[in-house]
């Protein structure tokens, strides 16, 4: 139904009386210190990005106070404990609490208007995630004026970081502060990934989708497979920390290497987490100012998927200088060289593009021609350290330090800001100042490269990173001035620019403004309700290839130009051709989102300082917050179909892989995946690089018996949960509880064996690596069981209240999916576990 | 510090790994440099000028596809014949090595030198044991300093006790990480007698910053020579104001950490001080060794790189302290 566009358009005038007061109504933002309730993406999309600069500010504090410390050799306006702590909070607080979330920020806050939606599918979801990075963020920063800030650096290698070199609570505010703040960022890419799939305008194929949303979705998938591993390596280290199990201390069989391997397989990817968005800003904004379609949009395309999938076969060229063979290095070096090859491609698509067009010169232009003088110069340095014996004197310098400051100030910060030049009069409905945008962007190139610049002279004269201070006499004193007076002068670019917001810009209501002249759908007349009607969509260019078509959205002649069910939604397309396929009702404004972010940062934060009580109120409050919530999530379908216009009539409620559920269910469980195959890669590493023997022979291997019998108690539970969903249709309401109840004891009695094999051994987690990761890889069974016990009982307590039936069983399916998972996931472990047995 | 060793990259010493690898970054300045000036002026004409129509195709897989493929397949190539070459030492030409891979000029099997001396360099919060294997005998623990001949290649073997260390010696070679449960292995060599500043490049706590020491190359008889007098134990003090020193040492807790062999002293958590008078550096590279500086570091250890496991000595009388340091600055 409907993949061509309607002949005629949808709805006719005029509007019937009362339909466009019903829209103000319901989509109505709560006002006074209600304001907090809100869950729209567009309103937290503002707040985020806001919160995001404020930890810009924050960080960009820390760097001027580094750079006054190094402007002479030997200063000692702070000392050597405070230096490592702001070095520390730098890297950490600029990378996980601005780079990233700013980036997924203005993904929340564009893409609902640039695919011509209501809102995404999740709005409370992303309301969560907003809180708990804000509270638990700020909290974060809050240690450095406590002497509690960690100080081994943003990449925490242990051991120095573990417990005998480390102790104290600095390491744990980092591992349990960061480890909380990327599952936020997890939610955020799960909103965004089945946003883009799932409510696209009607008309908007893949092909068509404009490059940001290709842009942002292939990062949300970088997101779900890139976070895991750091989520894994985070909760190891604190396991090291908190109960000594080893897993990265060499006498006791783990290996400081692994940690490395899995923190830069997040690590790498993340720089393209953070640079893949700003490209697409960057092709949205050089389409515009140029006035024409953007050259090789599919070669682009293309080149952002060569560049998600390589960054992930990178990670080792942060480890050249541990003494790998050279040939093994090779591989790292080579796919460290090809990336730059699709990077290149974007450059001269984008350069293209600017030669055809007439382009319109004012401040996004020039913060453009910015990022092409930054960002060009980092990657180049970029291919200098892929190359392998030129890393081995590179490395770990101040050439480094210049390097990827070139490449995430050139390609996010000067997109970014590109950004708020162009999209600022979307939100406001009026321009920023022009005087002070170019000034700022003047301001600030002078002052990056007077910055960073110098630094690749002071790496190569031989200036590690990260030290206090450093010896005179080495031709360092004069670059390390100019990079402390840079770094002032481009904090002075950075400041006219919040400056000319705090000026002029204020969220207006009704915004109908394009002073660009762009082709994209974000520029429809906007409101609270966001856009009054949604377009079908024929082309990569809307507003371009149909000049009346802002009038004839506002008039209402598009697809659902008032509320159809009474209560906030947006059209659930098909995810690859945008086929129509039903009303997604959205949920409203919430304490509820407010309570679970802060409750979950409260948790995360009193158990780093062991104030257990807090802790779990935090963790009730937030529980408690998330169920109630989920209680709501899941309303009754009407049974009715709803006419959205064009002779188009839809439902208001789906299931299966037709479900917007399934699809955020789905994600969720590939987020989940990551992390237990990260385990899993963390048992194989260990066994192969430790000559003890794994385990040594000292220890024994799981009993046989138990593990047999956890698998067979699998197997029970799979069995109970296949029977349960075959009674659902049947309306045998009964035996589906029953069939449910029992999956759920299989659950426990396979843990409890699980458990048992080991308990029954002499392994104990402290001895060695072995015994650490089993006993971990158990745990993680356990933390699984608890979350089938919750998804259990709230999917039978709805059963019980007549909340499922065969039609409305979107929670039945949610958790039947999570068990097959937990299931395939428990037996996997129990297998690995005993595989030792083979080598045998 | 004083300034006159060289610890940068681009002032290699003669024949070492670090002049092949600079022979390599003068590629990579000239080649980043064209590259990035011609980008930067499509896009600054880009901008300025007017619409023209342009080939779309030609851009995107000439300028985009077929130029970065060609260029980094060359440099591949040619970055791993250097590398290759780093590992046998005896080229000095990154060209040379480049063409040989085609088939190019000689390519003589690069086989180490005979006689390759084996150091042990172990990296510790916050400096730097050597040891000098000596085949047949015992081997030399010294410490903070590395001594070596210019005409043979030395193999470091690198490790630590603790944490993370990375061992730099710019003018000399690349860094290699010494990485708990692992040995590395790093090869150094040249032609070029002098003195050459090495550092942790791997962040490793607190003072990671003042942990560096001094290369020092010299001809093979002159290093032998060398090598044989800090094989001997340290001489008895002559004077009745060493002796004073000599009684200071031992009356404080200095022996617990240090051994000076020959003496009772026999500590290993800290630098071995049996002829610390000979090196260049006191506290790992933080201060030139004379007996000023001596004395300093022995009161005011906690002042001069605070955080260190050595106490400041603050028990000592004047006298003491000055004949202490007078004695340690004799043993050379």
């Amino acid at each position: 139904m409907s993949s061509r566009p309607p002949d005629e358009l949808p709805n006719t005038l005029p509007r019937p009386a009362g339909e466009f007061e019903r829209l103000q109504a319901v989509w109505k933002r709560p006002r006074g210190w209600r304001v907090l309730t809100q869950v729209n993406n567009t309103a937290i999309g503002l707040w985020y990005i806001g919160a995001a600069l404020l930890f810009l500010v924050l960080g960009g504090i820390l760097a001027l106070i580094m750079r006054t410390q190094l402007v002479v050799p030997g200063n000692d306006l702070v000392d050597y404990d405070l230096y490592n702590q702001l070095f520390t909070m730098h890297g950490s607080v600029m990378m996980f609490l601005f780079a990233v979330p700013v980036i997924e920020a203005i993904g929340i806050l564009l893409l609902p208007a640039m695919q011509g939606a209501r809102d995404l599918p999740f709005p409370r979801l992303s309301a969560y995630a907003f809180w708990a990075y804000f509270v638990g963020g700020l909290v974060f920063f809050t240690t450095i004026f406590f002497d509690l800030a960690p100080d081994g650096g943003w990449f925490m290698y242990p051991p120095l970081t573990s417990y005998e070199f480390s102790p104290g609570l600095r390491t744990d505010f980092w591992l349990l502060g960061i480890g909380f703040i990327e599952i936020s960022a997890i939610a955020g890419a799960i909103e965004i990934v089945v946003g883009i799939l799932r409510t696209r305008p009607p008309g908007m194929t893949l092909d068509k989708m404009p490059i940001y949303l290709w842009a942002m979705l292939i990062v949300g998938a970088m997101i779900i497979f890139g976070f895991p591993p750091v989520i894994l390596a985070t909760a190891l280290l604190e396991l090291e920390r908190a109960f000594h199990w080893p897993f990265f201390l060499a006498e006791k069989g783990g290996d400081p290497l692994l940690w490395q391997h899995l923190f830069w397989l997040f690590g790498h990817p993340d720089v393209y987490i953070i640079f893949l968005p700003a490209a697409g800003l960057v092709s949205m904004m050089v389409a515009t100012m140029a006035q024409t379609p953007l050259i090789g949009y599919r070669w682009i395309v293309v080149a952002m998927l060569a560049t998600g999938t390589i960054s992930f076969a990178l990670w080792v060229h942060h480890m050249f200088a541990t003494g790998m063979p050279h040939l093994s290095l090779s591989f790292f070096s080579a796919a460290s060289m090809a990336v730059a090859i699709p990077a290149g491609l974007q450059v001269f698509s984008w350069i293209a593009t600017l030669w055809r067009g007439n382009v319109q010169r004012t401040t996004p232009t020039y913060f453009l021609l910015g990022f092409f003088g930054v960002f060009v110069l980092g990657g180049l340095t970029g291919v200098m350290l892929a190359v392998v014996p030129y890393d081995w004197q590179a490395h770990d310098t101040y050439f480094v330090v210049a390097h990827l400051h070139y490449v995430l100030i050139g390609g996010m910060l000067f997109p970014v800001f590109a950004g708020i030049y162009y999209w600022a009069p979307l939100i406001s409905g009026r321009q920023l100042s022009e005087r002070m945008g170019t000034w700022a962007c003047t301001i600030m190139f002078i002052g990056v490269n007077l910055t960073f610049f110098p630094m690749h002279i002071a790496g190569l004269l031989g200036m590690p990173r990260r030290v206090w201070t450093y010896a005179d006499g080495y031709g360092l004193e004069i670059y390390n001035l100019l990079s402390t007076v840079g770094a002032f002068v481009f904090a002075a670019g950075i400041g006219i620019v919040l400056l000319d917001l705090l000026l002029h810009f204020r969220p207006a209501g009704k915004v109908n403004t394009n002073p660009w002249r762009a082709g994209s759908l974000e520029w429809l007349p906007q409101d609270e309700y966001a856009i009054r009607s949604i377009p079908f969509v024929t082309n990569r260019d809307p507003l371009w290839a149909n000049p009346s078509l802002p009038e004839e959205v506002d008039a209402g002649q598009h697809y659902l130009p008032g509320t159809a069910t009474g209560v906030r939604e947006t059209i659930v397309t098909s995810p690859i051709d945008a086929r129509p396929q039903y009303v997604l009702r959205l949920p409203g404004s919430s304490w509820l989102p407010v309570l679970a972010g802060v409750g979950t940062a409260v948790f995360f934060l009193a158990l780093t300082v062991k104030w257990m009580v807090i802790a779990v109120l935090g963790a009730i409050v937030a529980l408690v917050s998330i169920l109630m919530w989920l209680w709501q999530s899941d309303p009754a379908p009407s049974g009715k179909l709803f006419d959205i216009g064009g002779g188009l009539s839809l439902p208001d409620y789906m299931t299966g892989s037709n479900s917007h559920s399934w699809w955020s269910m789905v994600v969720l469980m590939l987020v989940d995946g990551s992390i237990f195959a990260c385990l899993i890669f963390t048992f194989f590493y260990l066994w192969t690089v430790t000559l003890s023997g794994f385990p040594p022979e000292s220890l024994e291997l799981p009993l046989i018996g138990s593990s047999v019998a956890a698998a067979l108690a699998w197997a029970v539970s799979v069995a109970a949960m296949y029977v349960s969903n075959r009674m659902l249709p049947q309306k045998r309401m009964g035996a589906v509880g029953l069939t449910l109840t029992a999956a759920l004891a299989g659950v426990w009695i396979a843990f409890g064996l699980s458990l048992h094999a080991l308990l029954e051994t002499n392994l104990q987690p402290q001895l060695h690596g072995y015994a650490s990761t089993a006993y971990t890889t158990v745990a993680w069974q356990g933390l699984h069981a608890v979350l089938l016990t919750l998804m259990a009982g709230f999917t039978l307590v709805r059963l019980w209240l007549g909340m499922i039936d065969p039609v409305r069983r979107v929670v039945f399916d949610n958790t039947r999916i999570m068990w097959y998972y937990c299931a395939a996931q428990g037996v996997l472990a129990l297998l690995v576990m005993s595989s030792p047995r083979l080598a045998m | 510090m004083e300034s006159s060793h060289s610890a940068s990259v681009l002032h290699p010493a003669s024949d070492s790994g670090a002049a092949l690898i600079d022979q390599l970054g003068t590629a990579l300045y000239v080649g980043g440099a064209i590259i990035f000036v011609v980008v930067m002026a499509l896009a600054i004409y880009g901008v300025f000028a007017k619409a023209r129509a342009i080939n779309a195709r030609g851009w995107i897989l000439g300028g985009g596809l077929a130029f970065p493929i060609v260029t980094l397949t060359v440099l591949l190539m040619y970055s791993l014949a250097v590398g290759n070459g780093l590992n046998a030492i005896g080229s000095s030409n990154a060209l040379q090595l480049f063409l040989e891979c085609f088939g190019i000029g000689d390519a003589r099997e690069r086989t180490p030198a005979d006689g390759l001396l084996r150091v042990h360099v172990v990296g510790k919060q916050w400096w730097w044991e050597v040891r000098y294997e000596q085949p047949g005998r015992q081997e030399v623990i010294l410490a903070n300093e590395i001594r070596m001949p210019t005409d043979r290649a030395v193999e470091l073997v690198l490790s630590t006790t603790d944490v993370i260390h990375s061992f730099w010696a710019p003018s000399l070679a690349g860094k290699v990480d010494m990485i708990p449960g692992r040995t590395t292995r790093l090869r150094l060599q040249t032609s070029e007698e002098g003195t050459f500043r090495a550092l942790c490049a791997e962040y490793c706590g607190g003072q990671h910053a003042l942990m560096a020491l001094y290369v020092v190359t010299q001809e093979t008889t002159d290093f032998d020579a060398w090598l044989a007098s800090q094989a001997r134990p340290a001489n008895e003090p002559t004077d009745p104001f060493l002796k004073t020193g000599y009684d200071a040492f031992f009356r404080g807790e200095c022996h617990e950490c240090h051994t000076i062999r020959g003496t009772p002293a026999e500590g290993t958590s800290g630098p071995d001080l049996t002829h610390v008078g000979s090196r260049k550096s006191l506290a790992a590279g933080t201060l030139n060794n004379h007996i000023g500086t001596m004395a300093g570091w022995i009161a005011g250890a906690q002042d001069v790189k605070p955080g260190n496991k050595m106490p400041s000595s603050l028990a000592y009388s004047g006298v003491e302290l000055r004949a202490l340091s007078a004695w340690l600055g004799s043993l050379e």
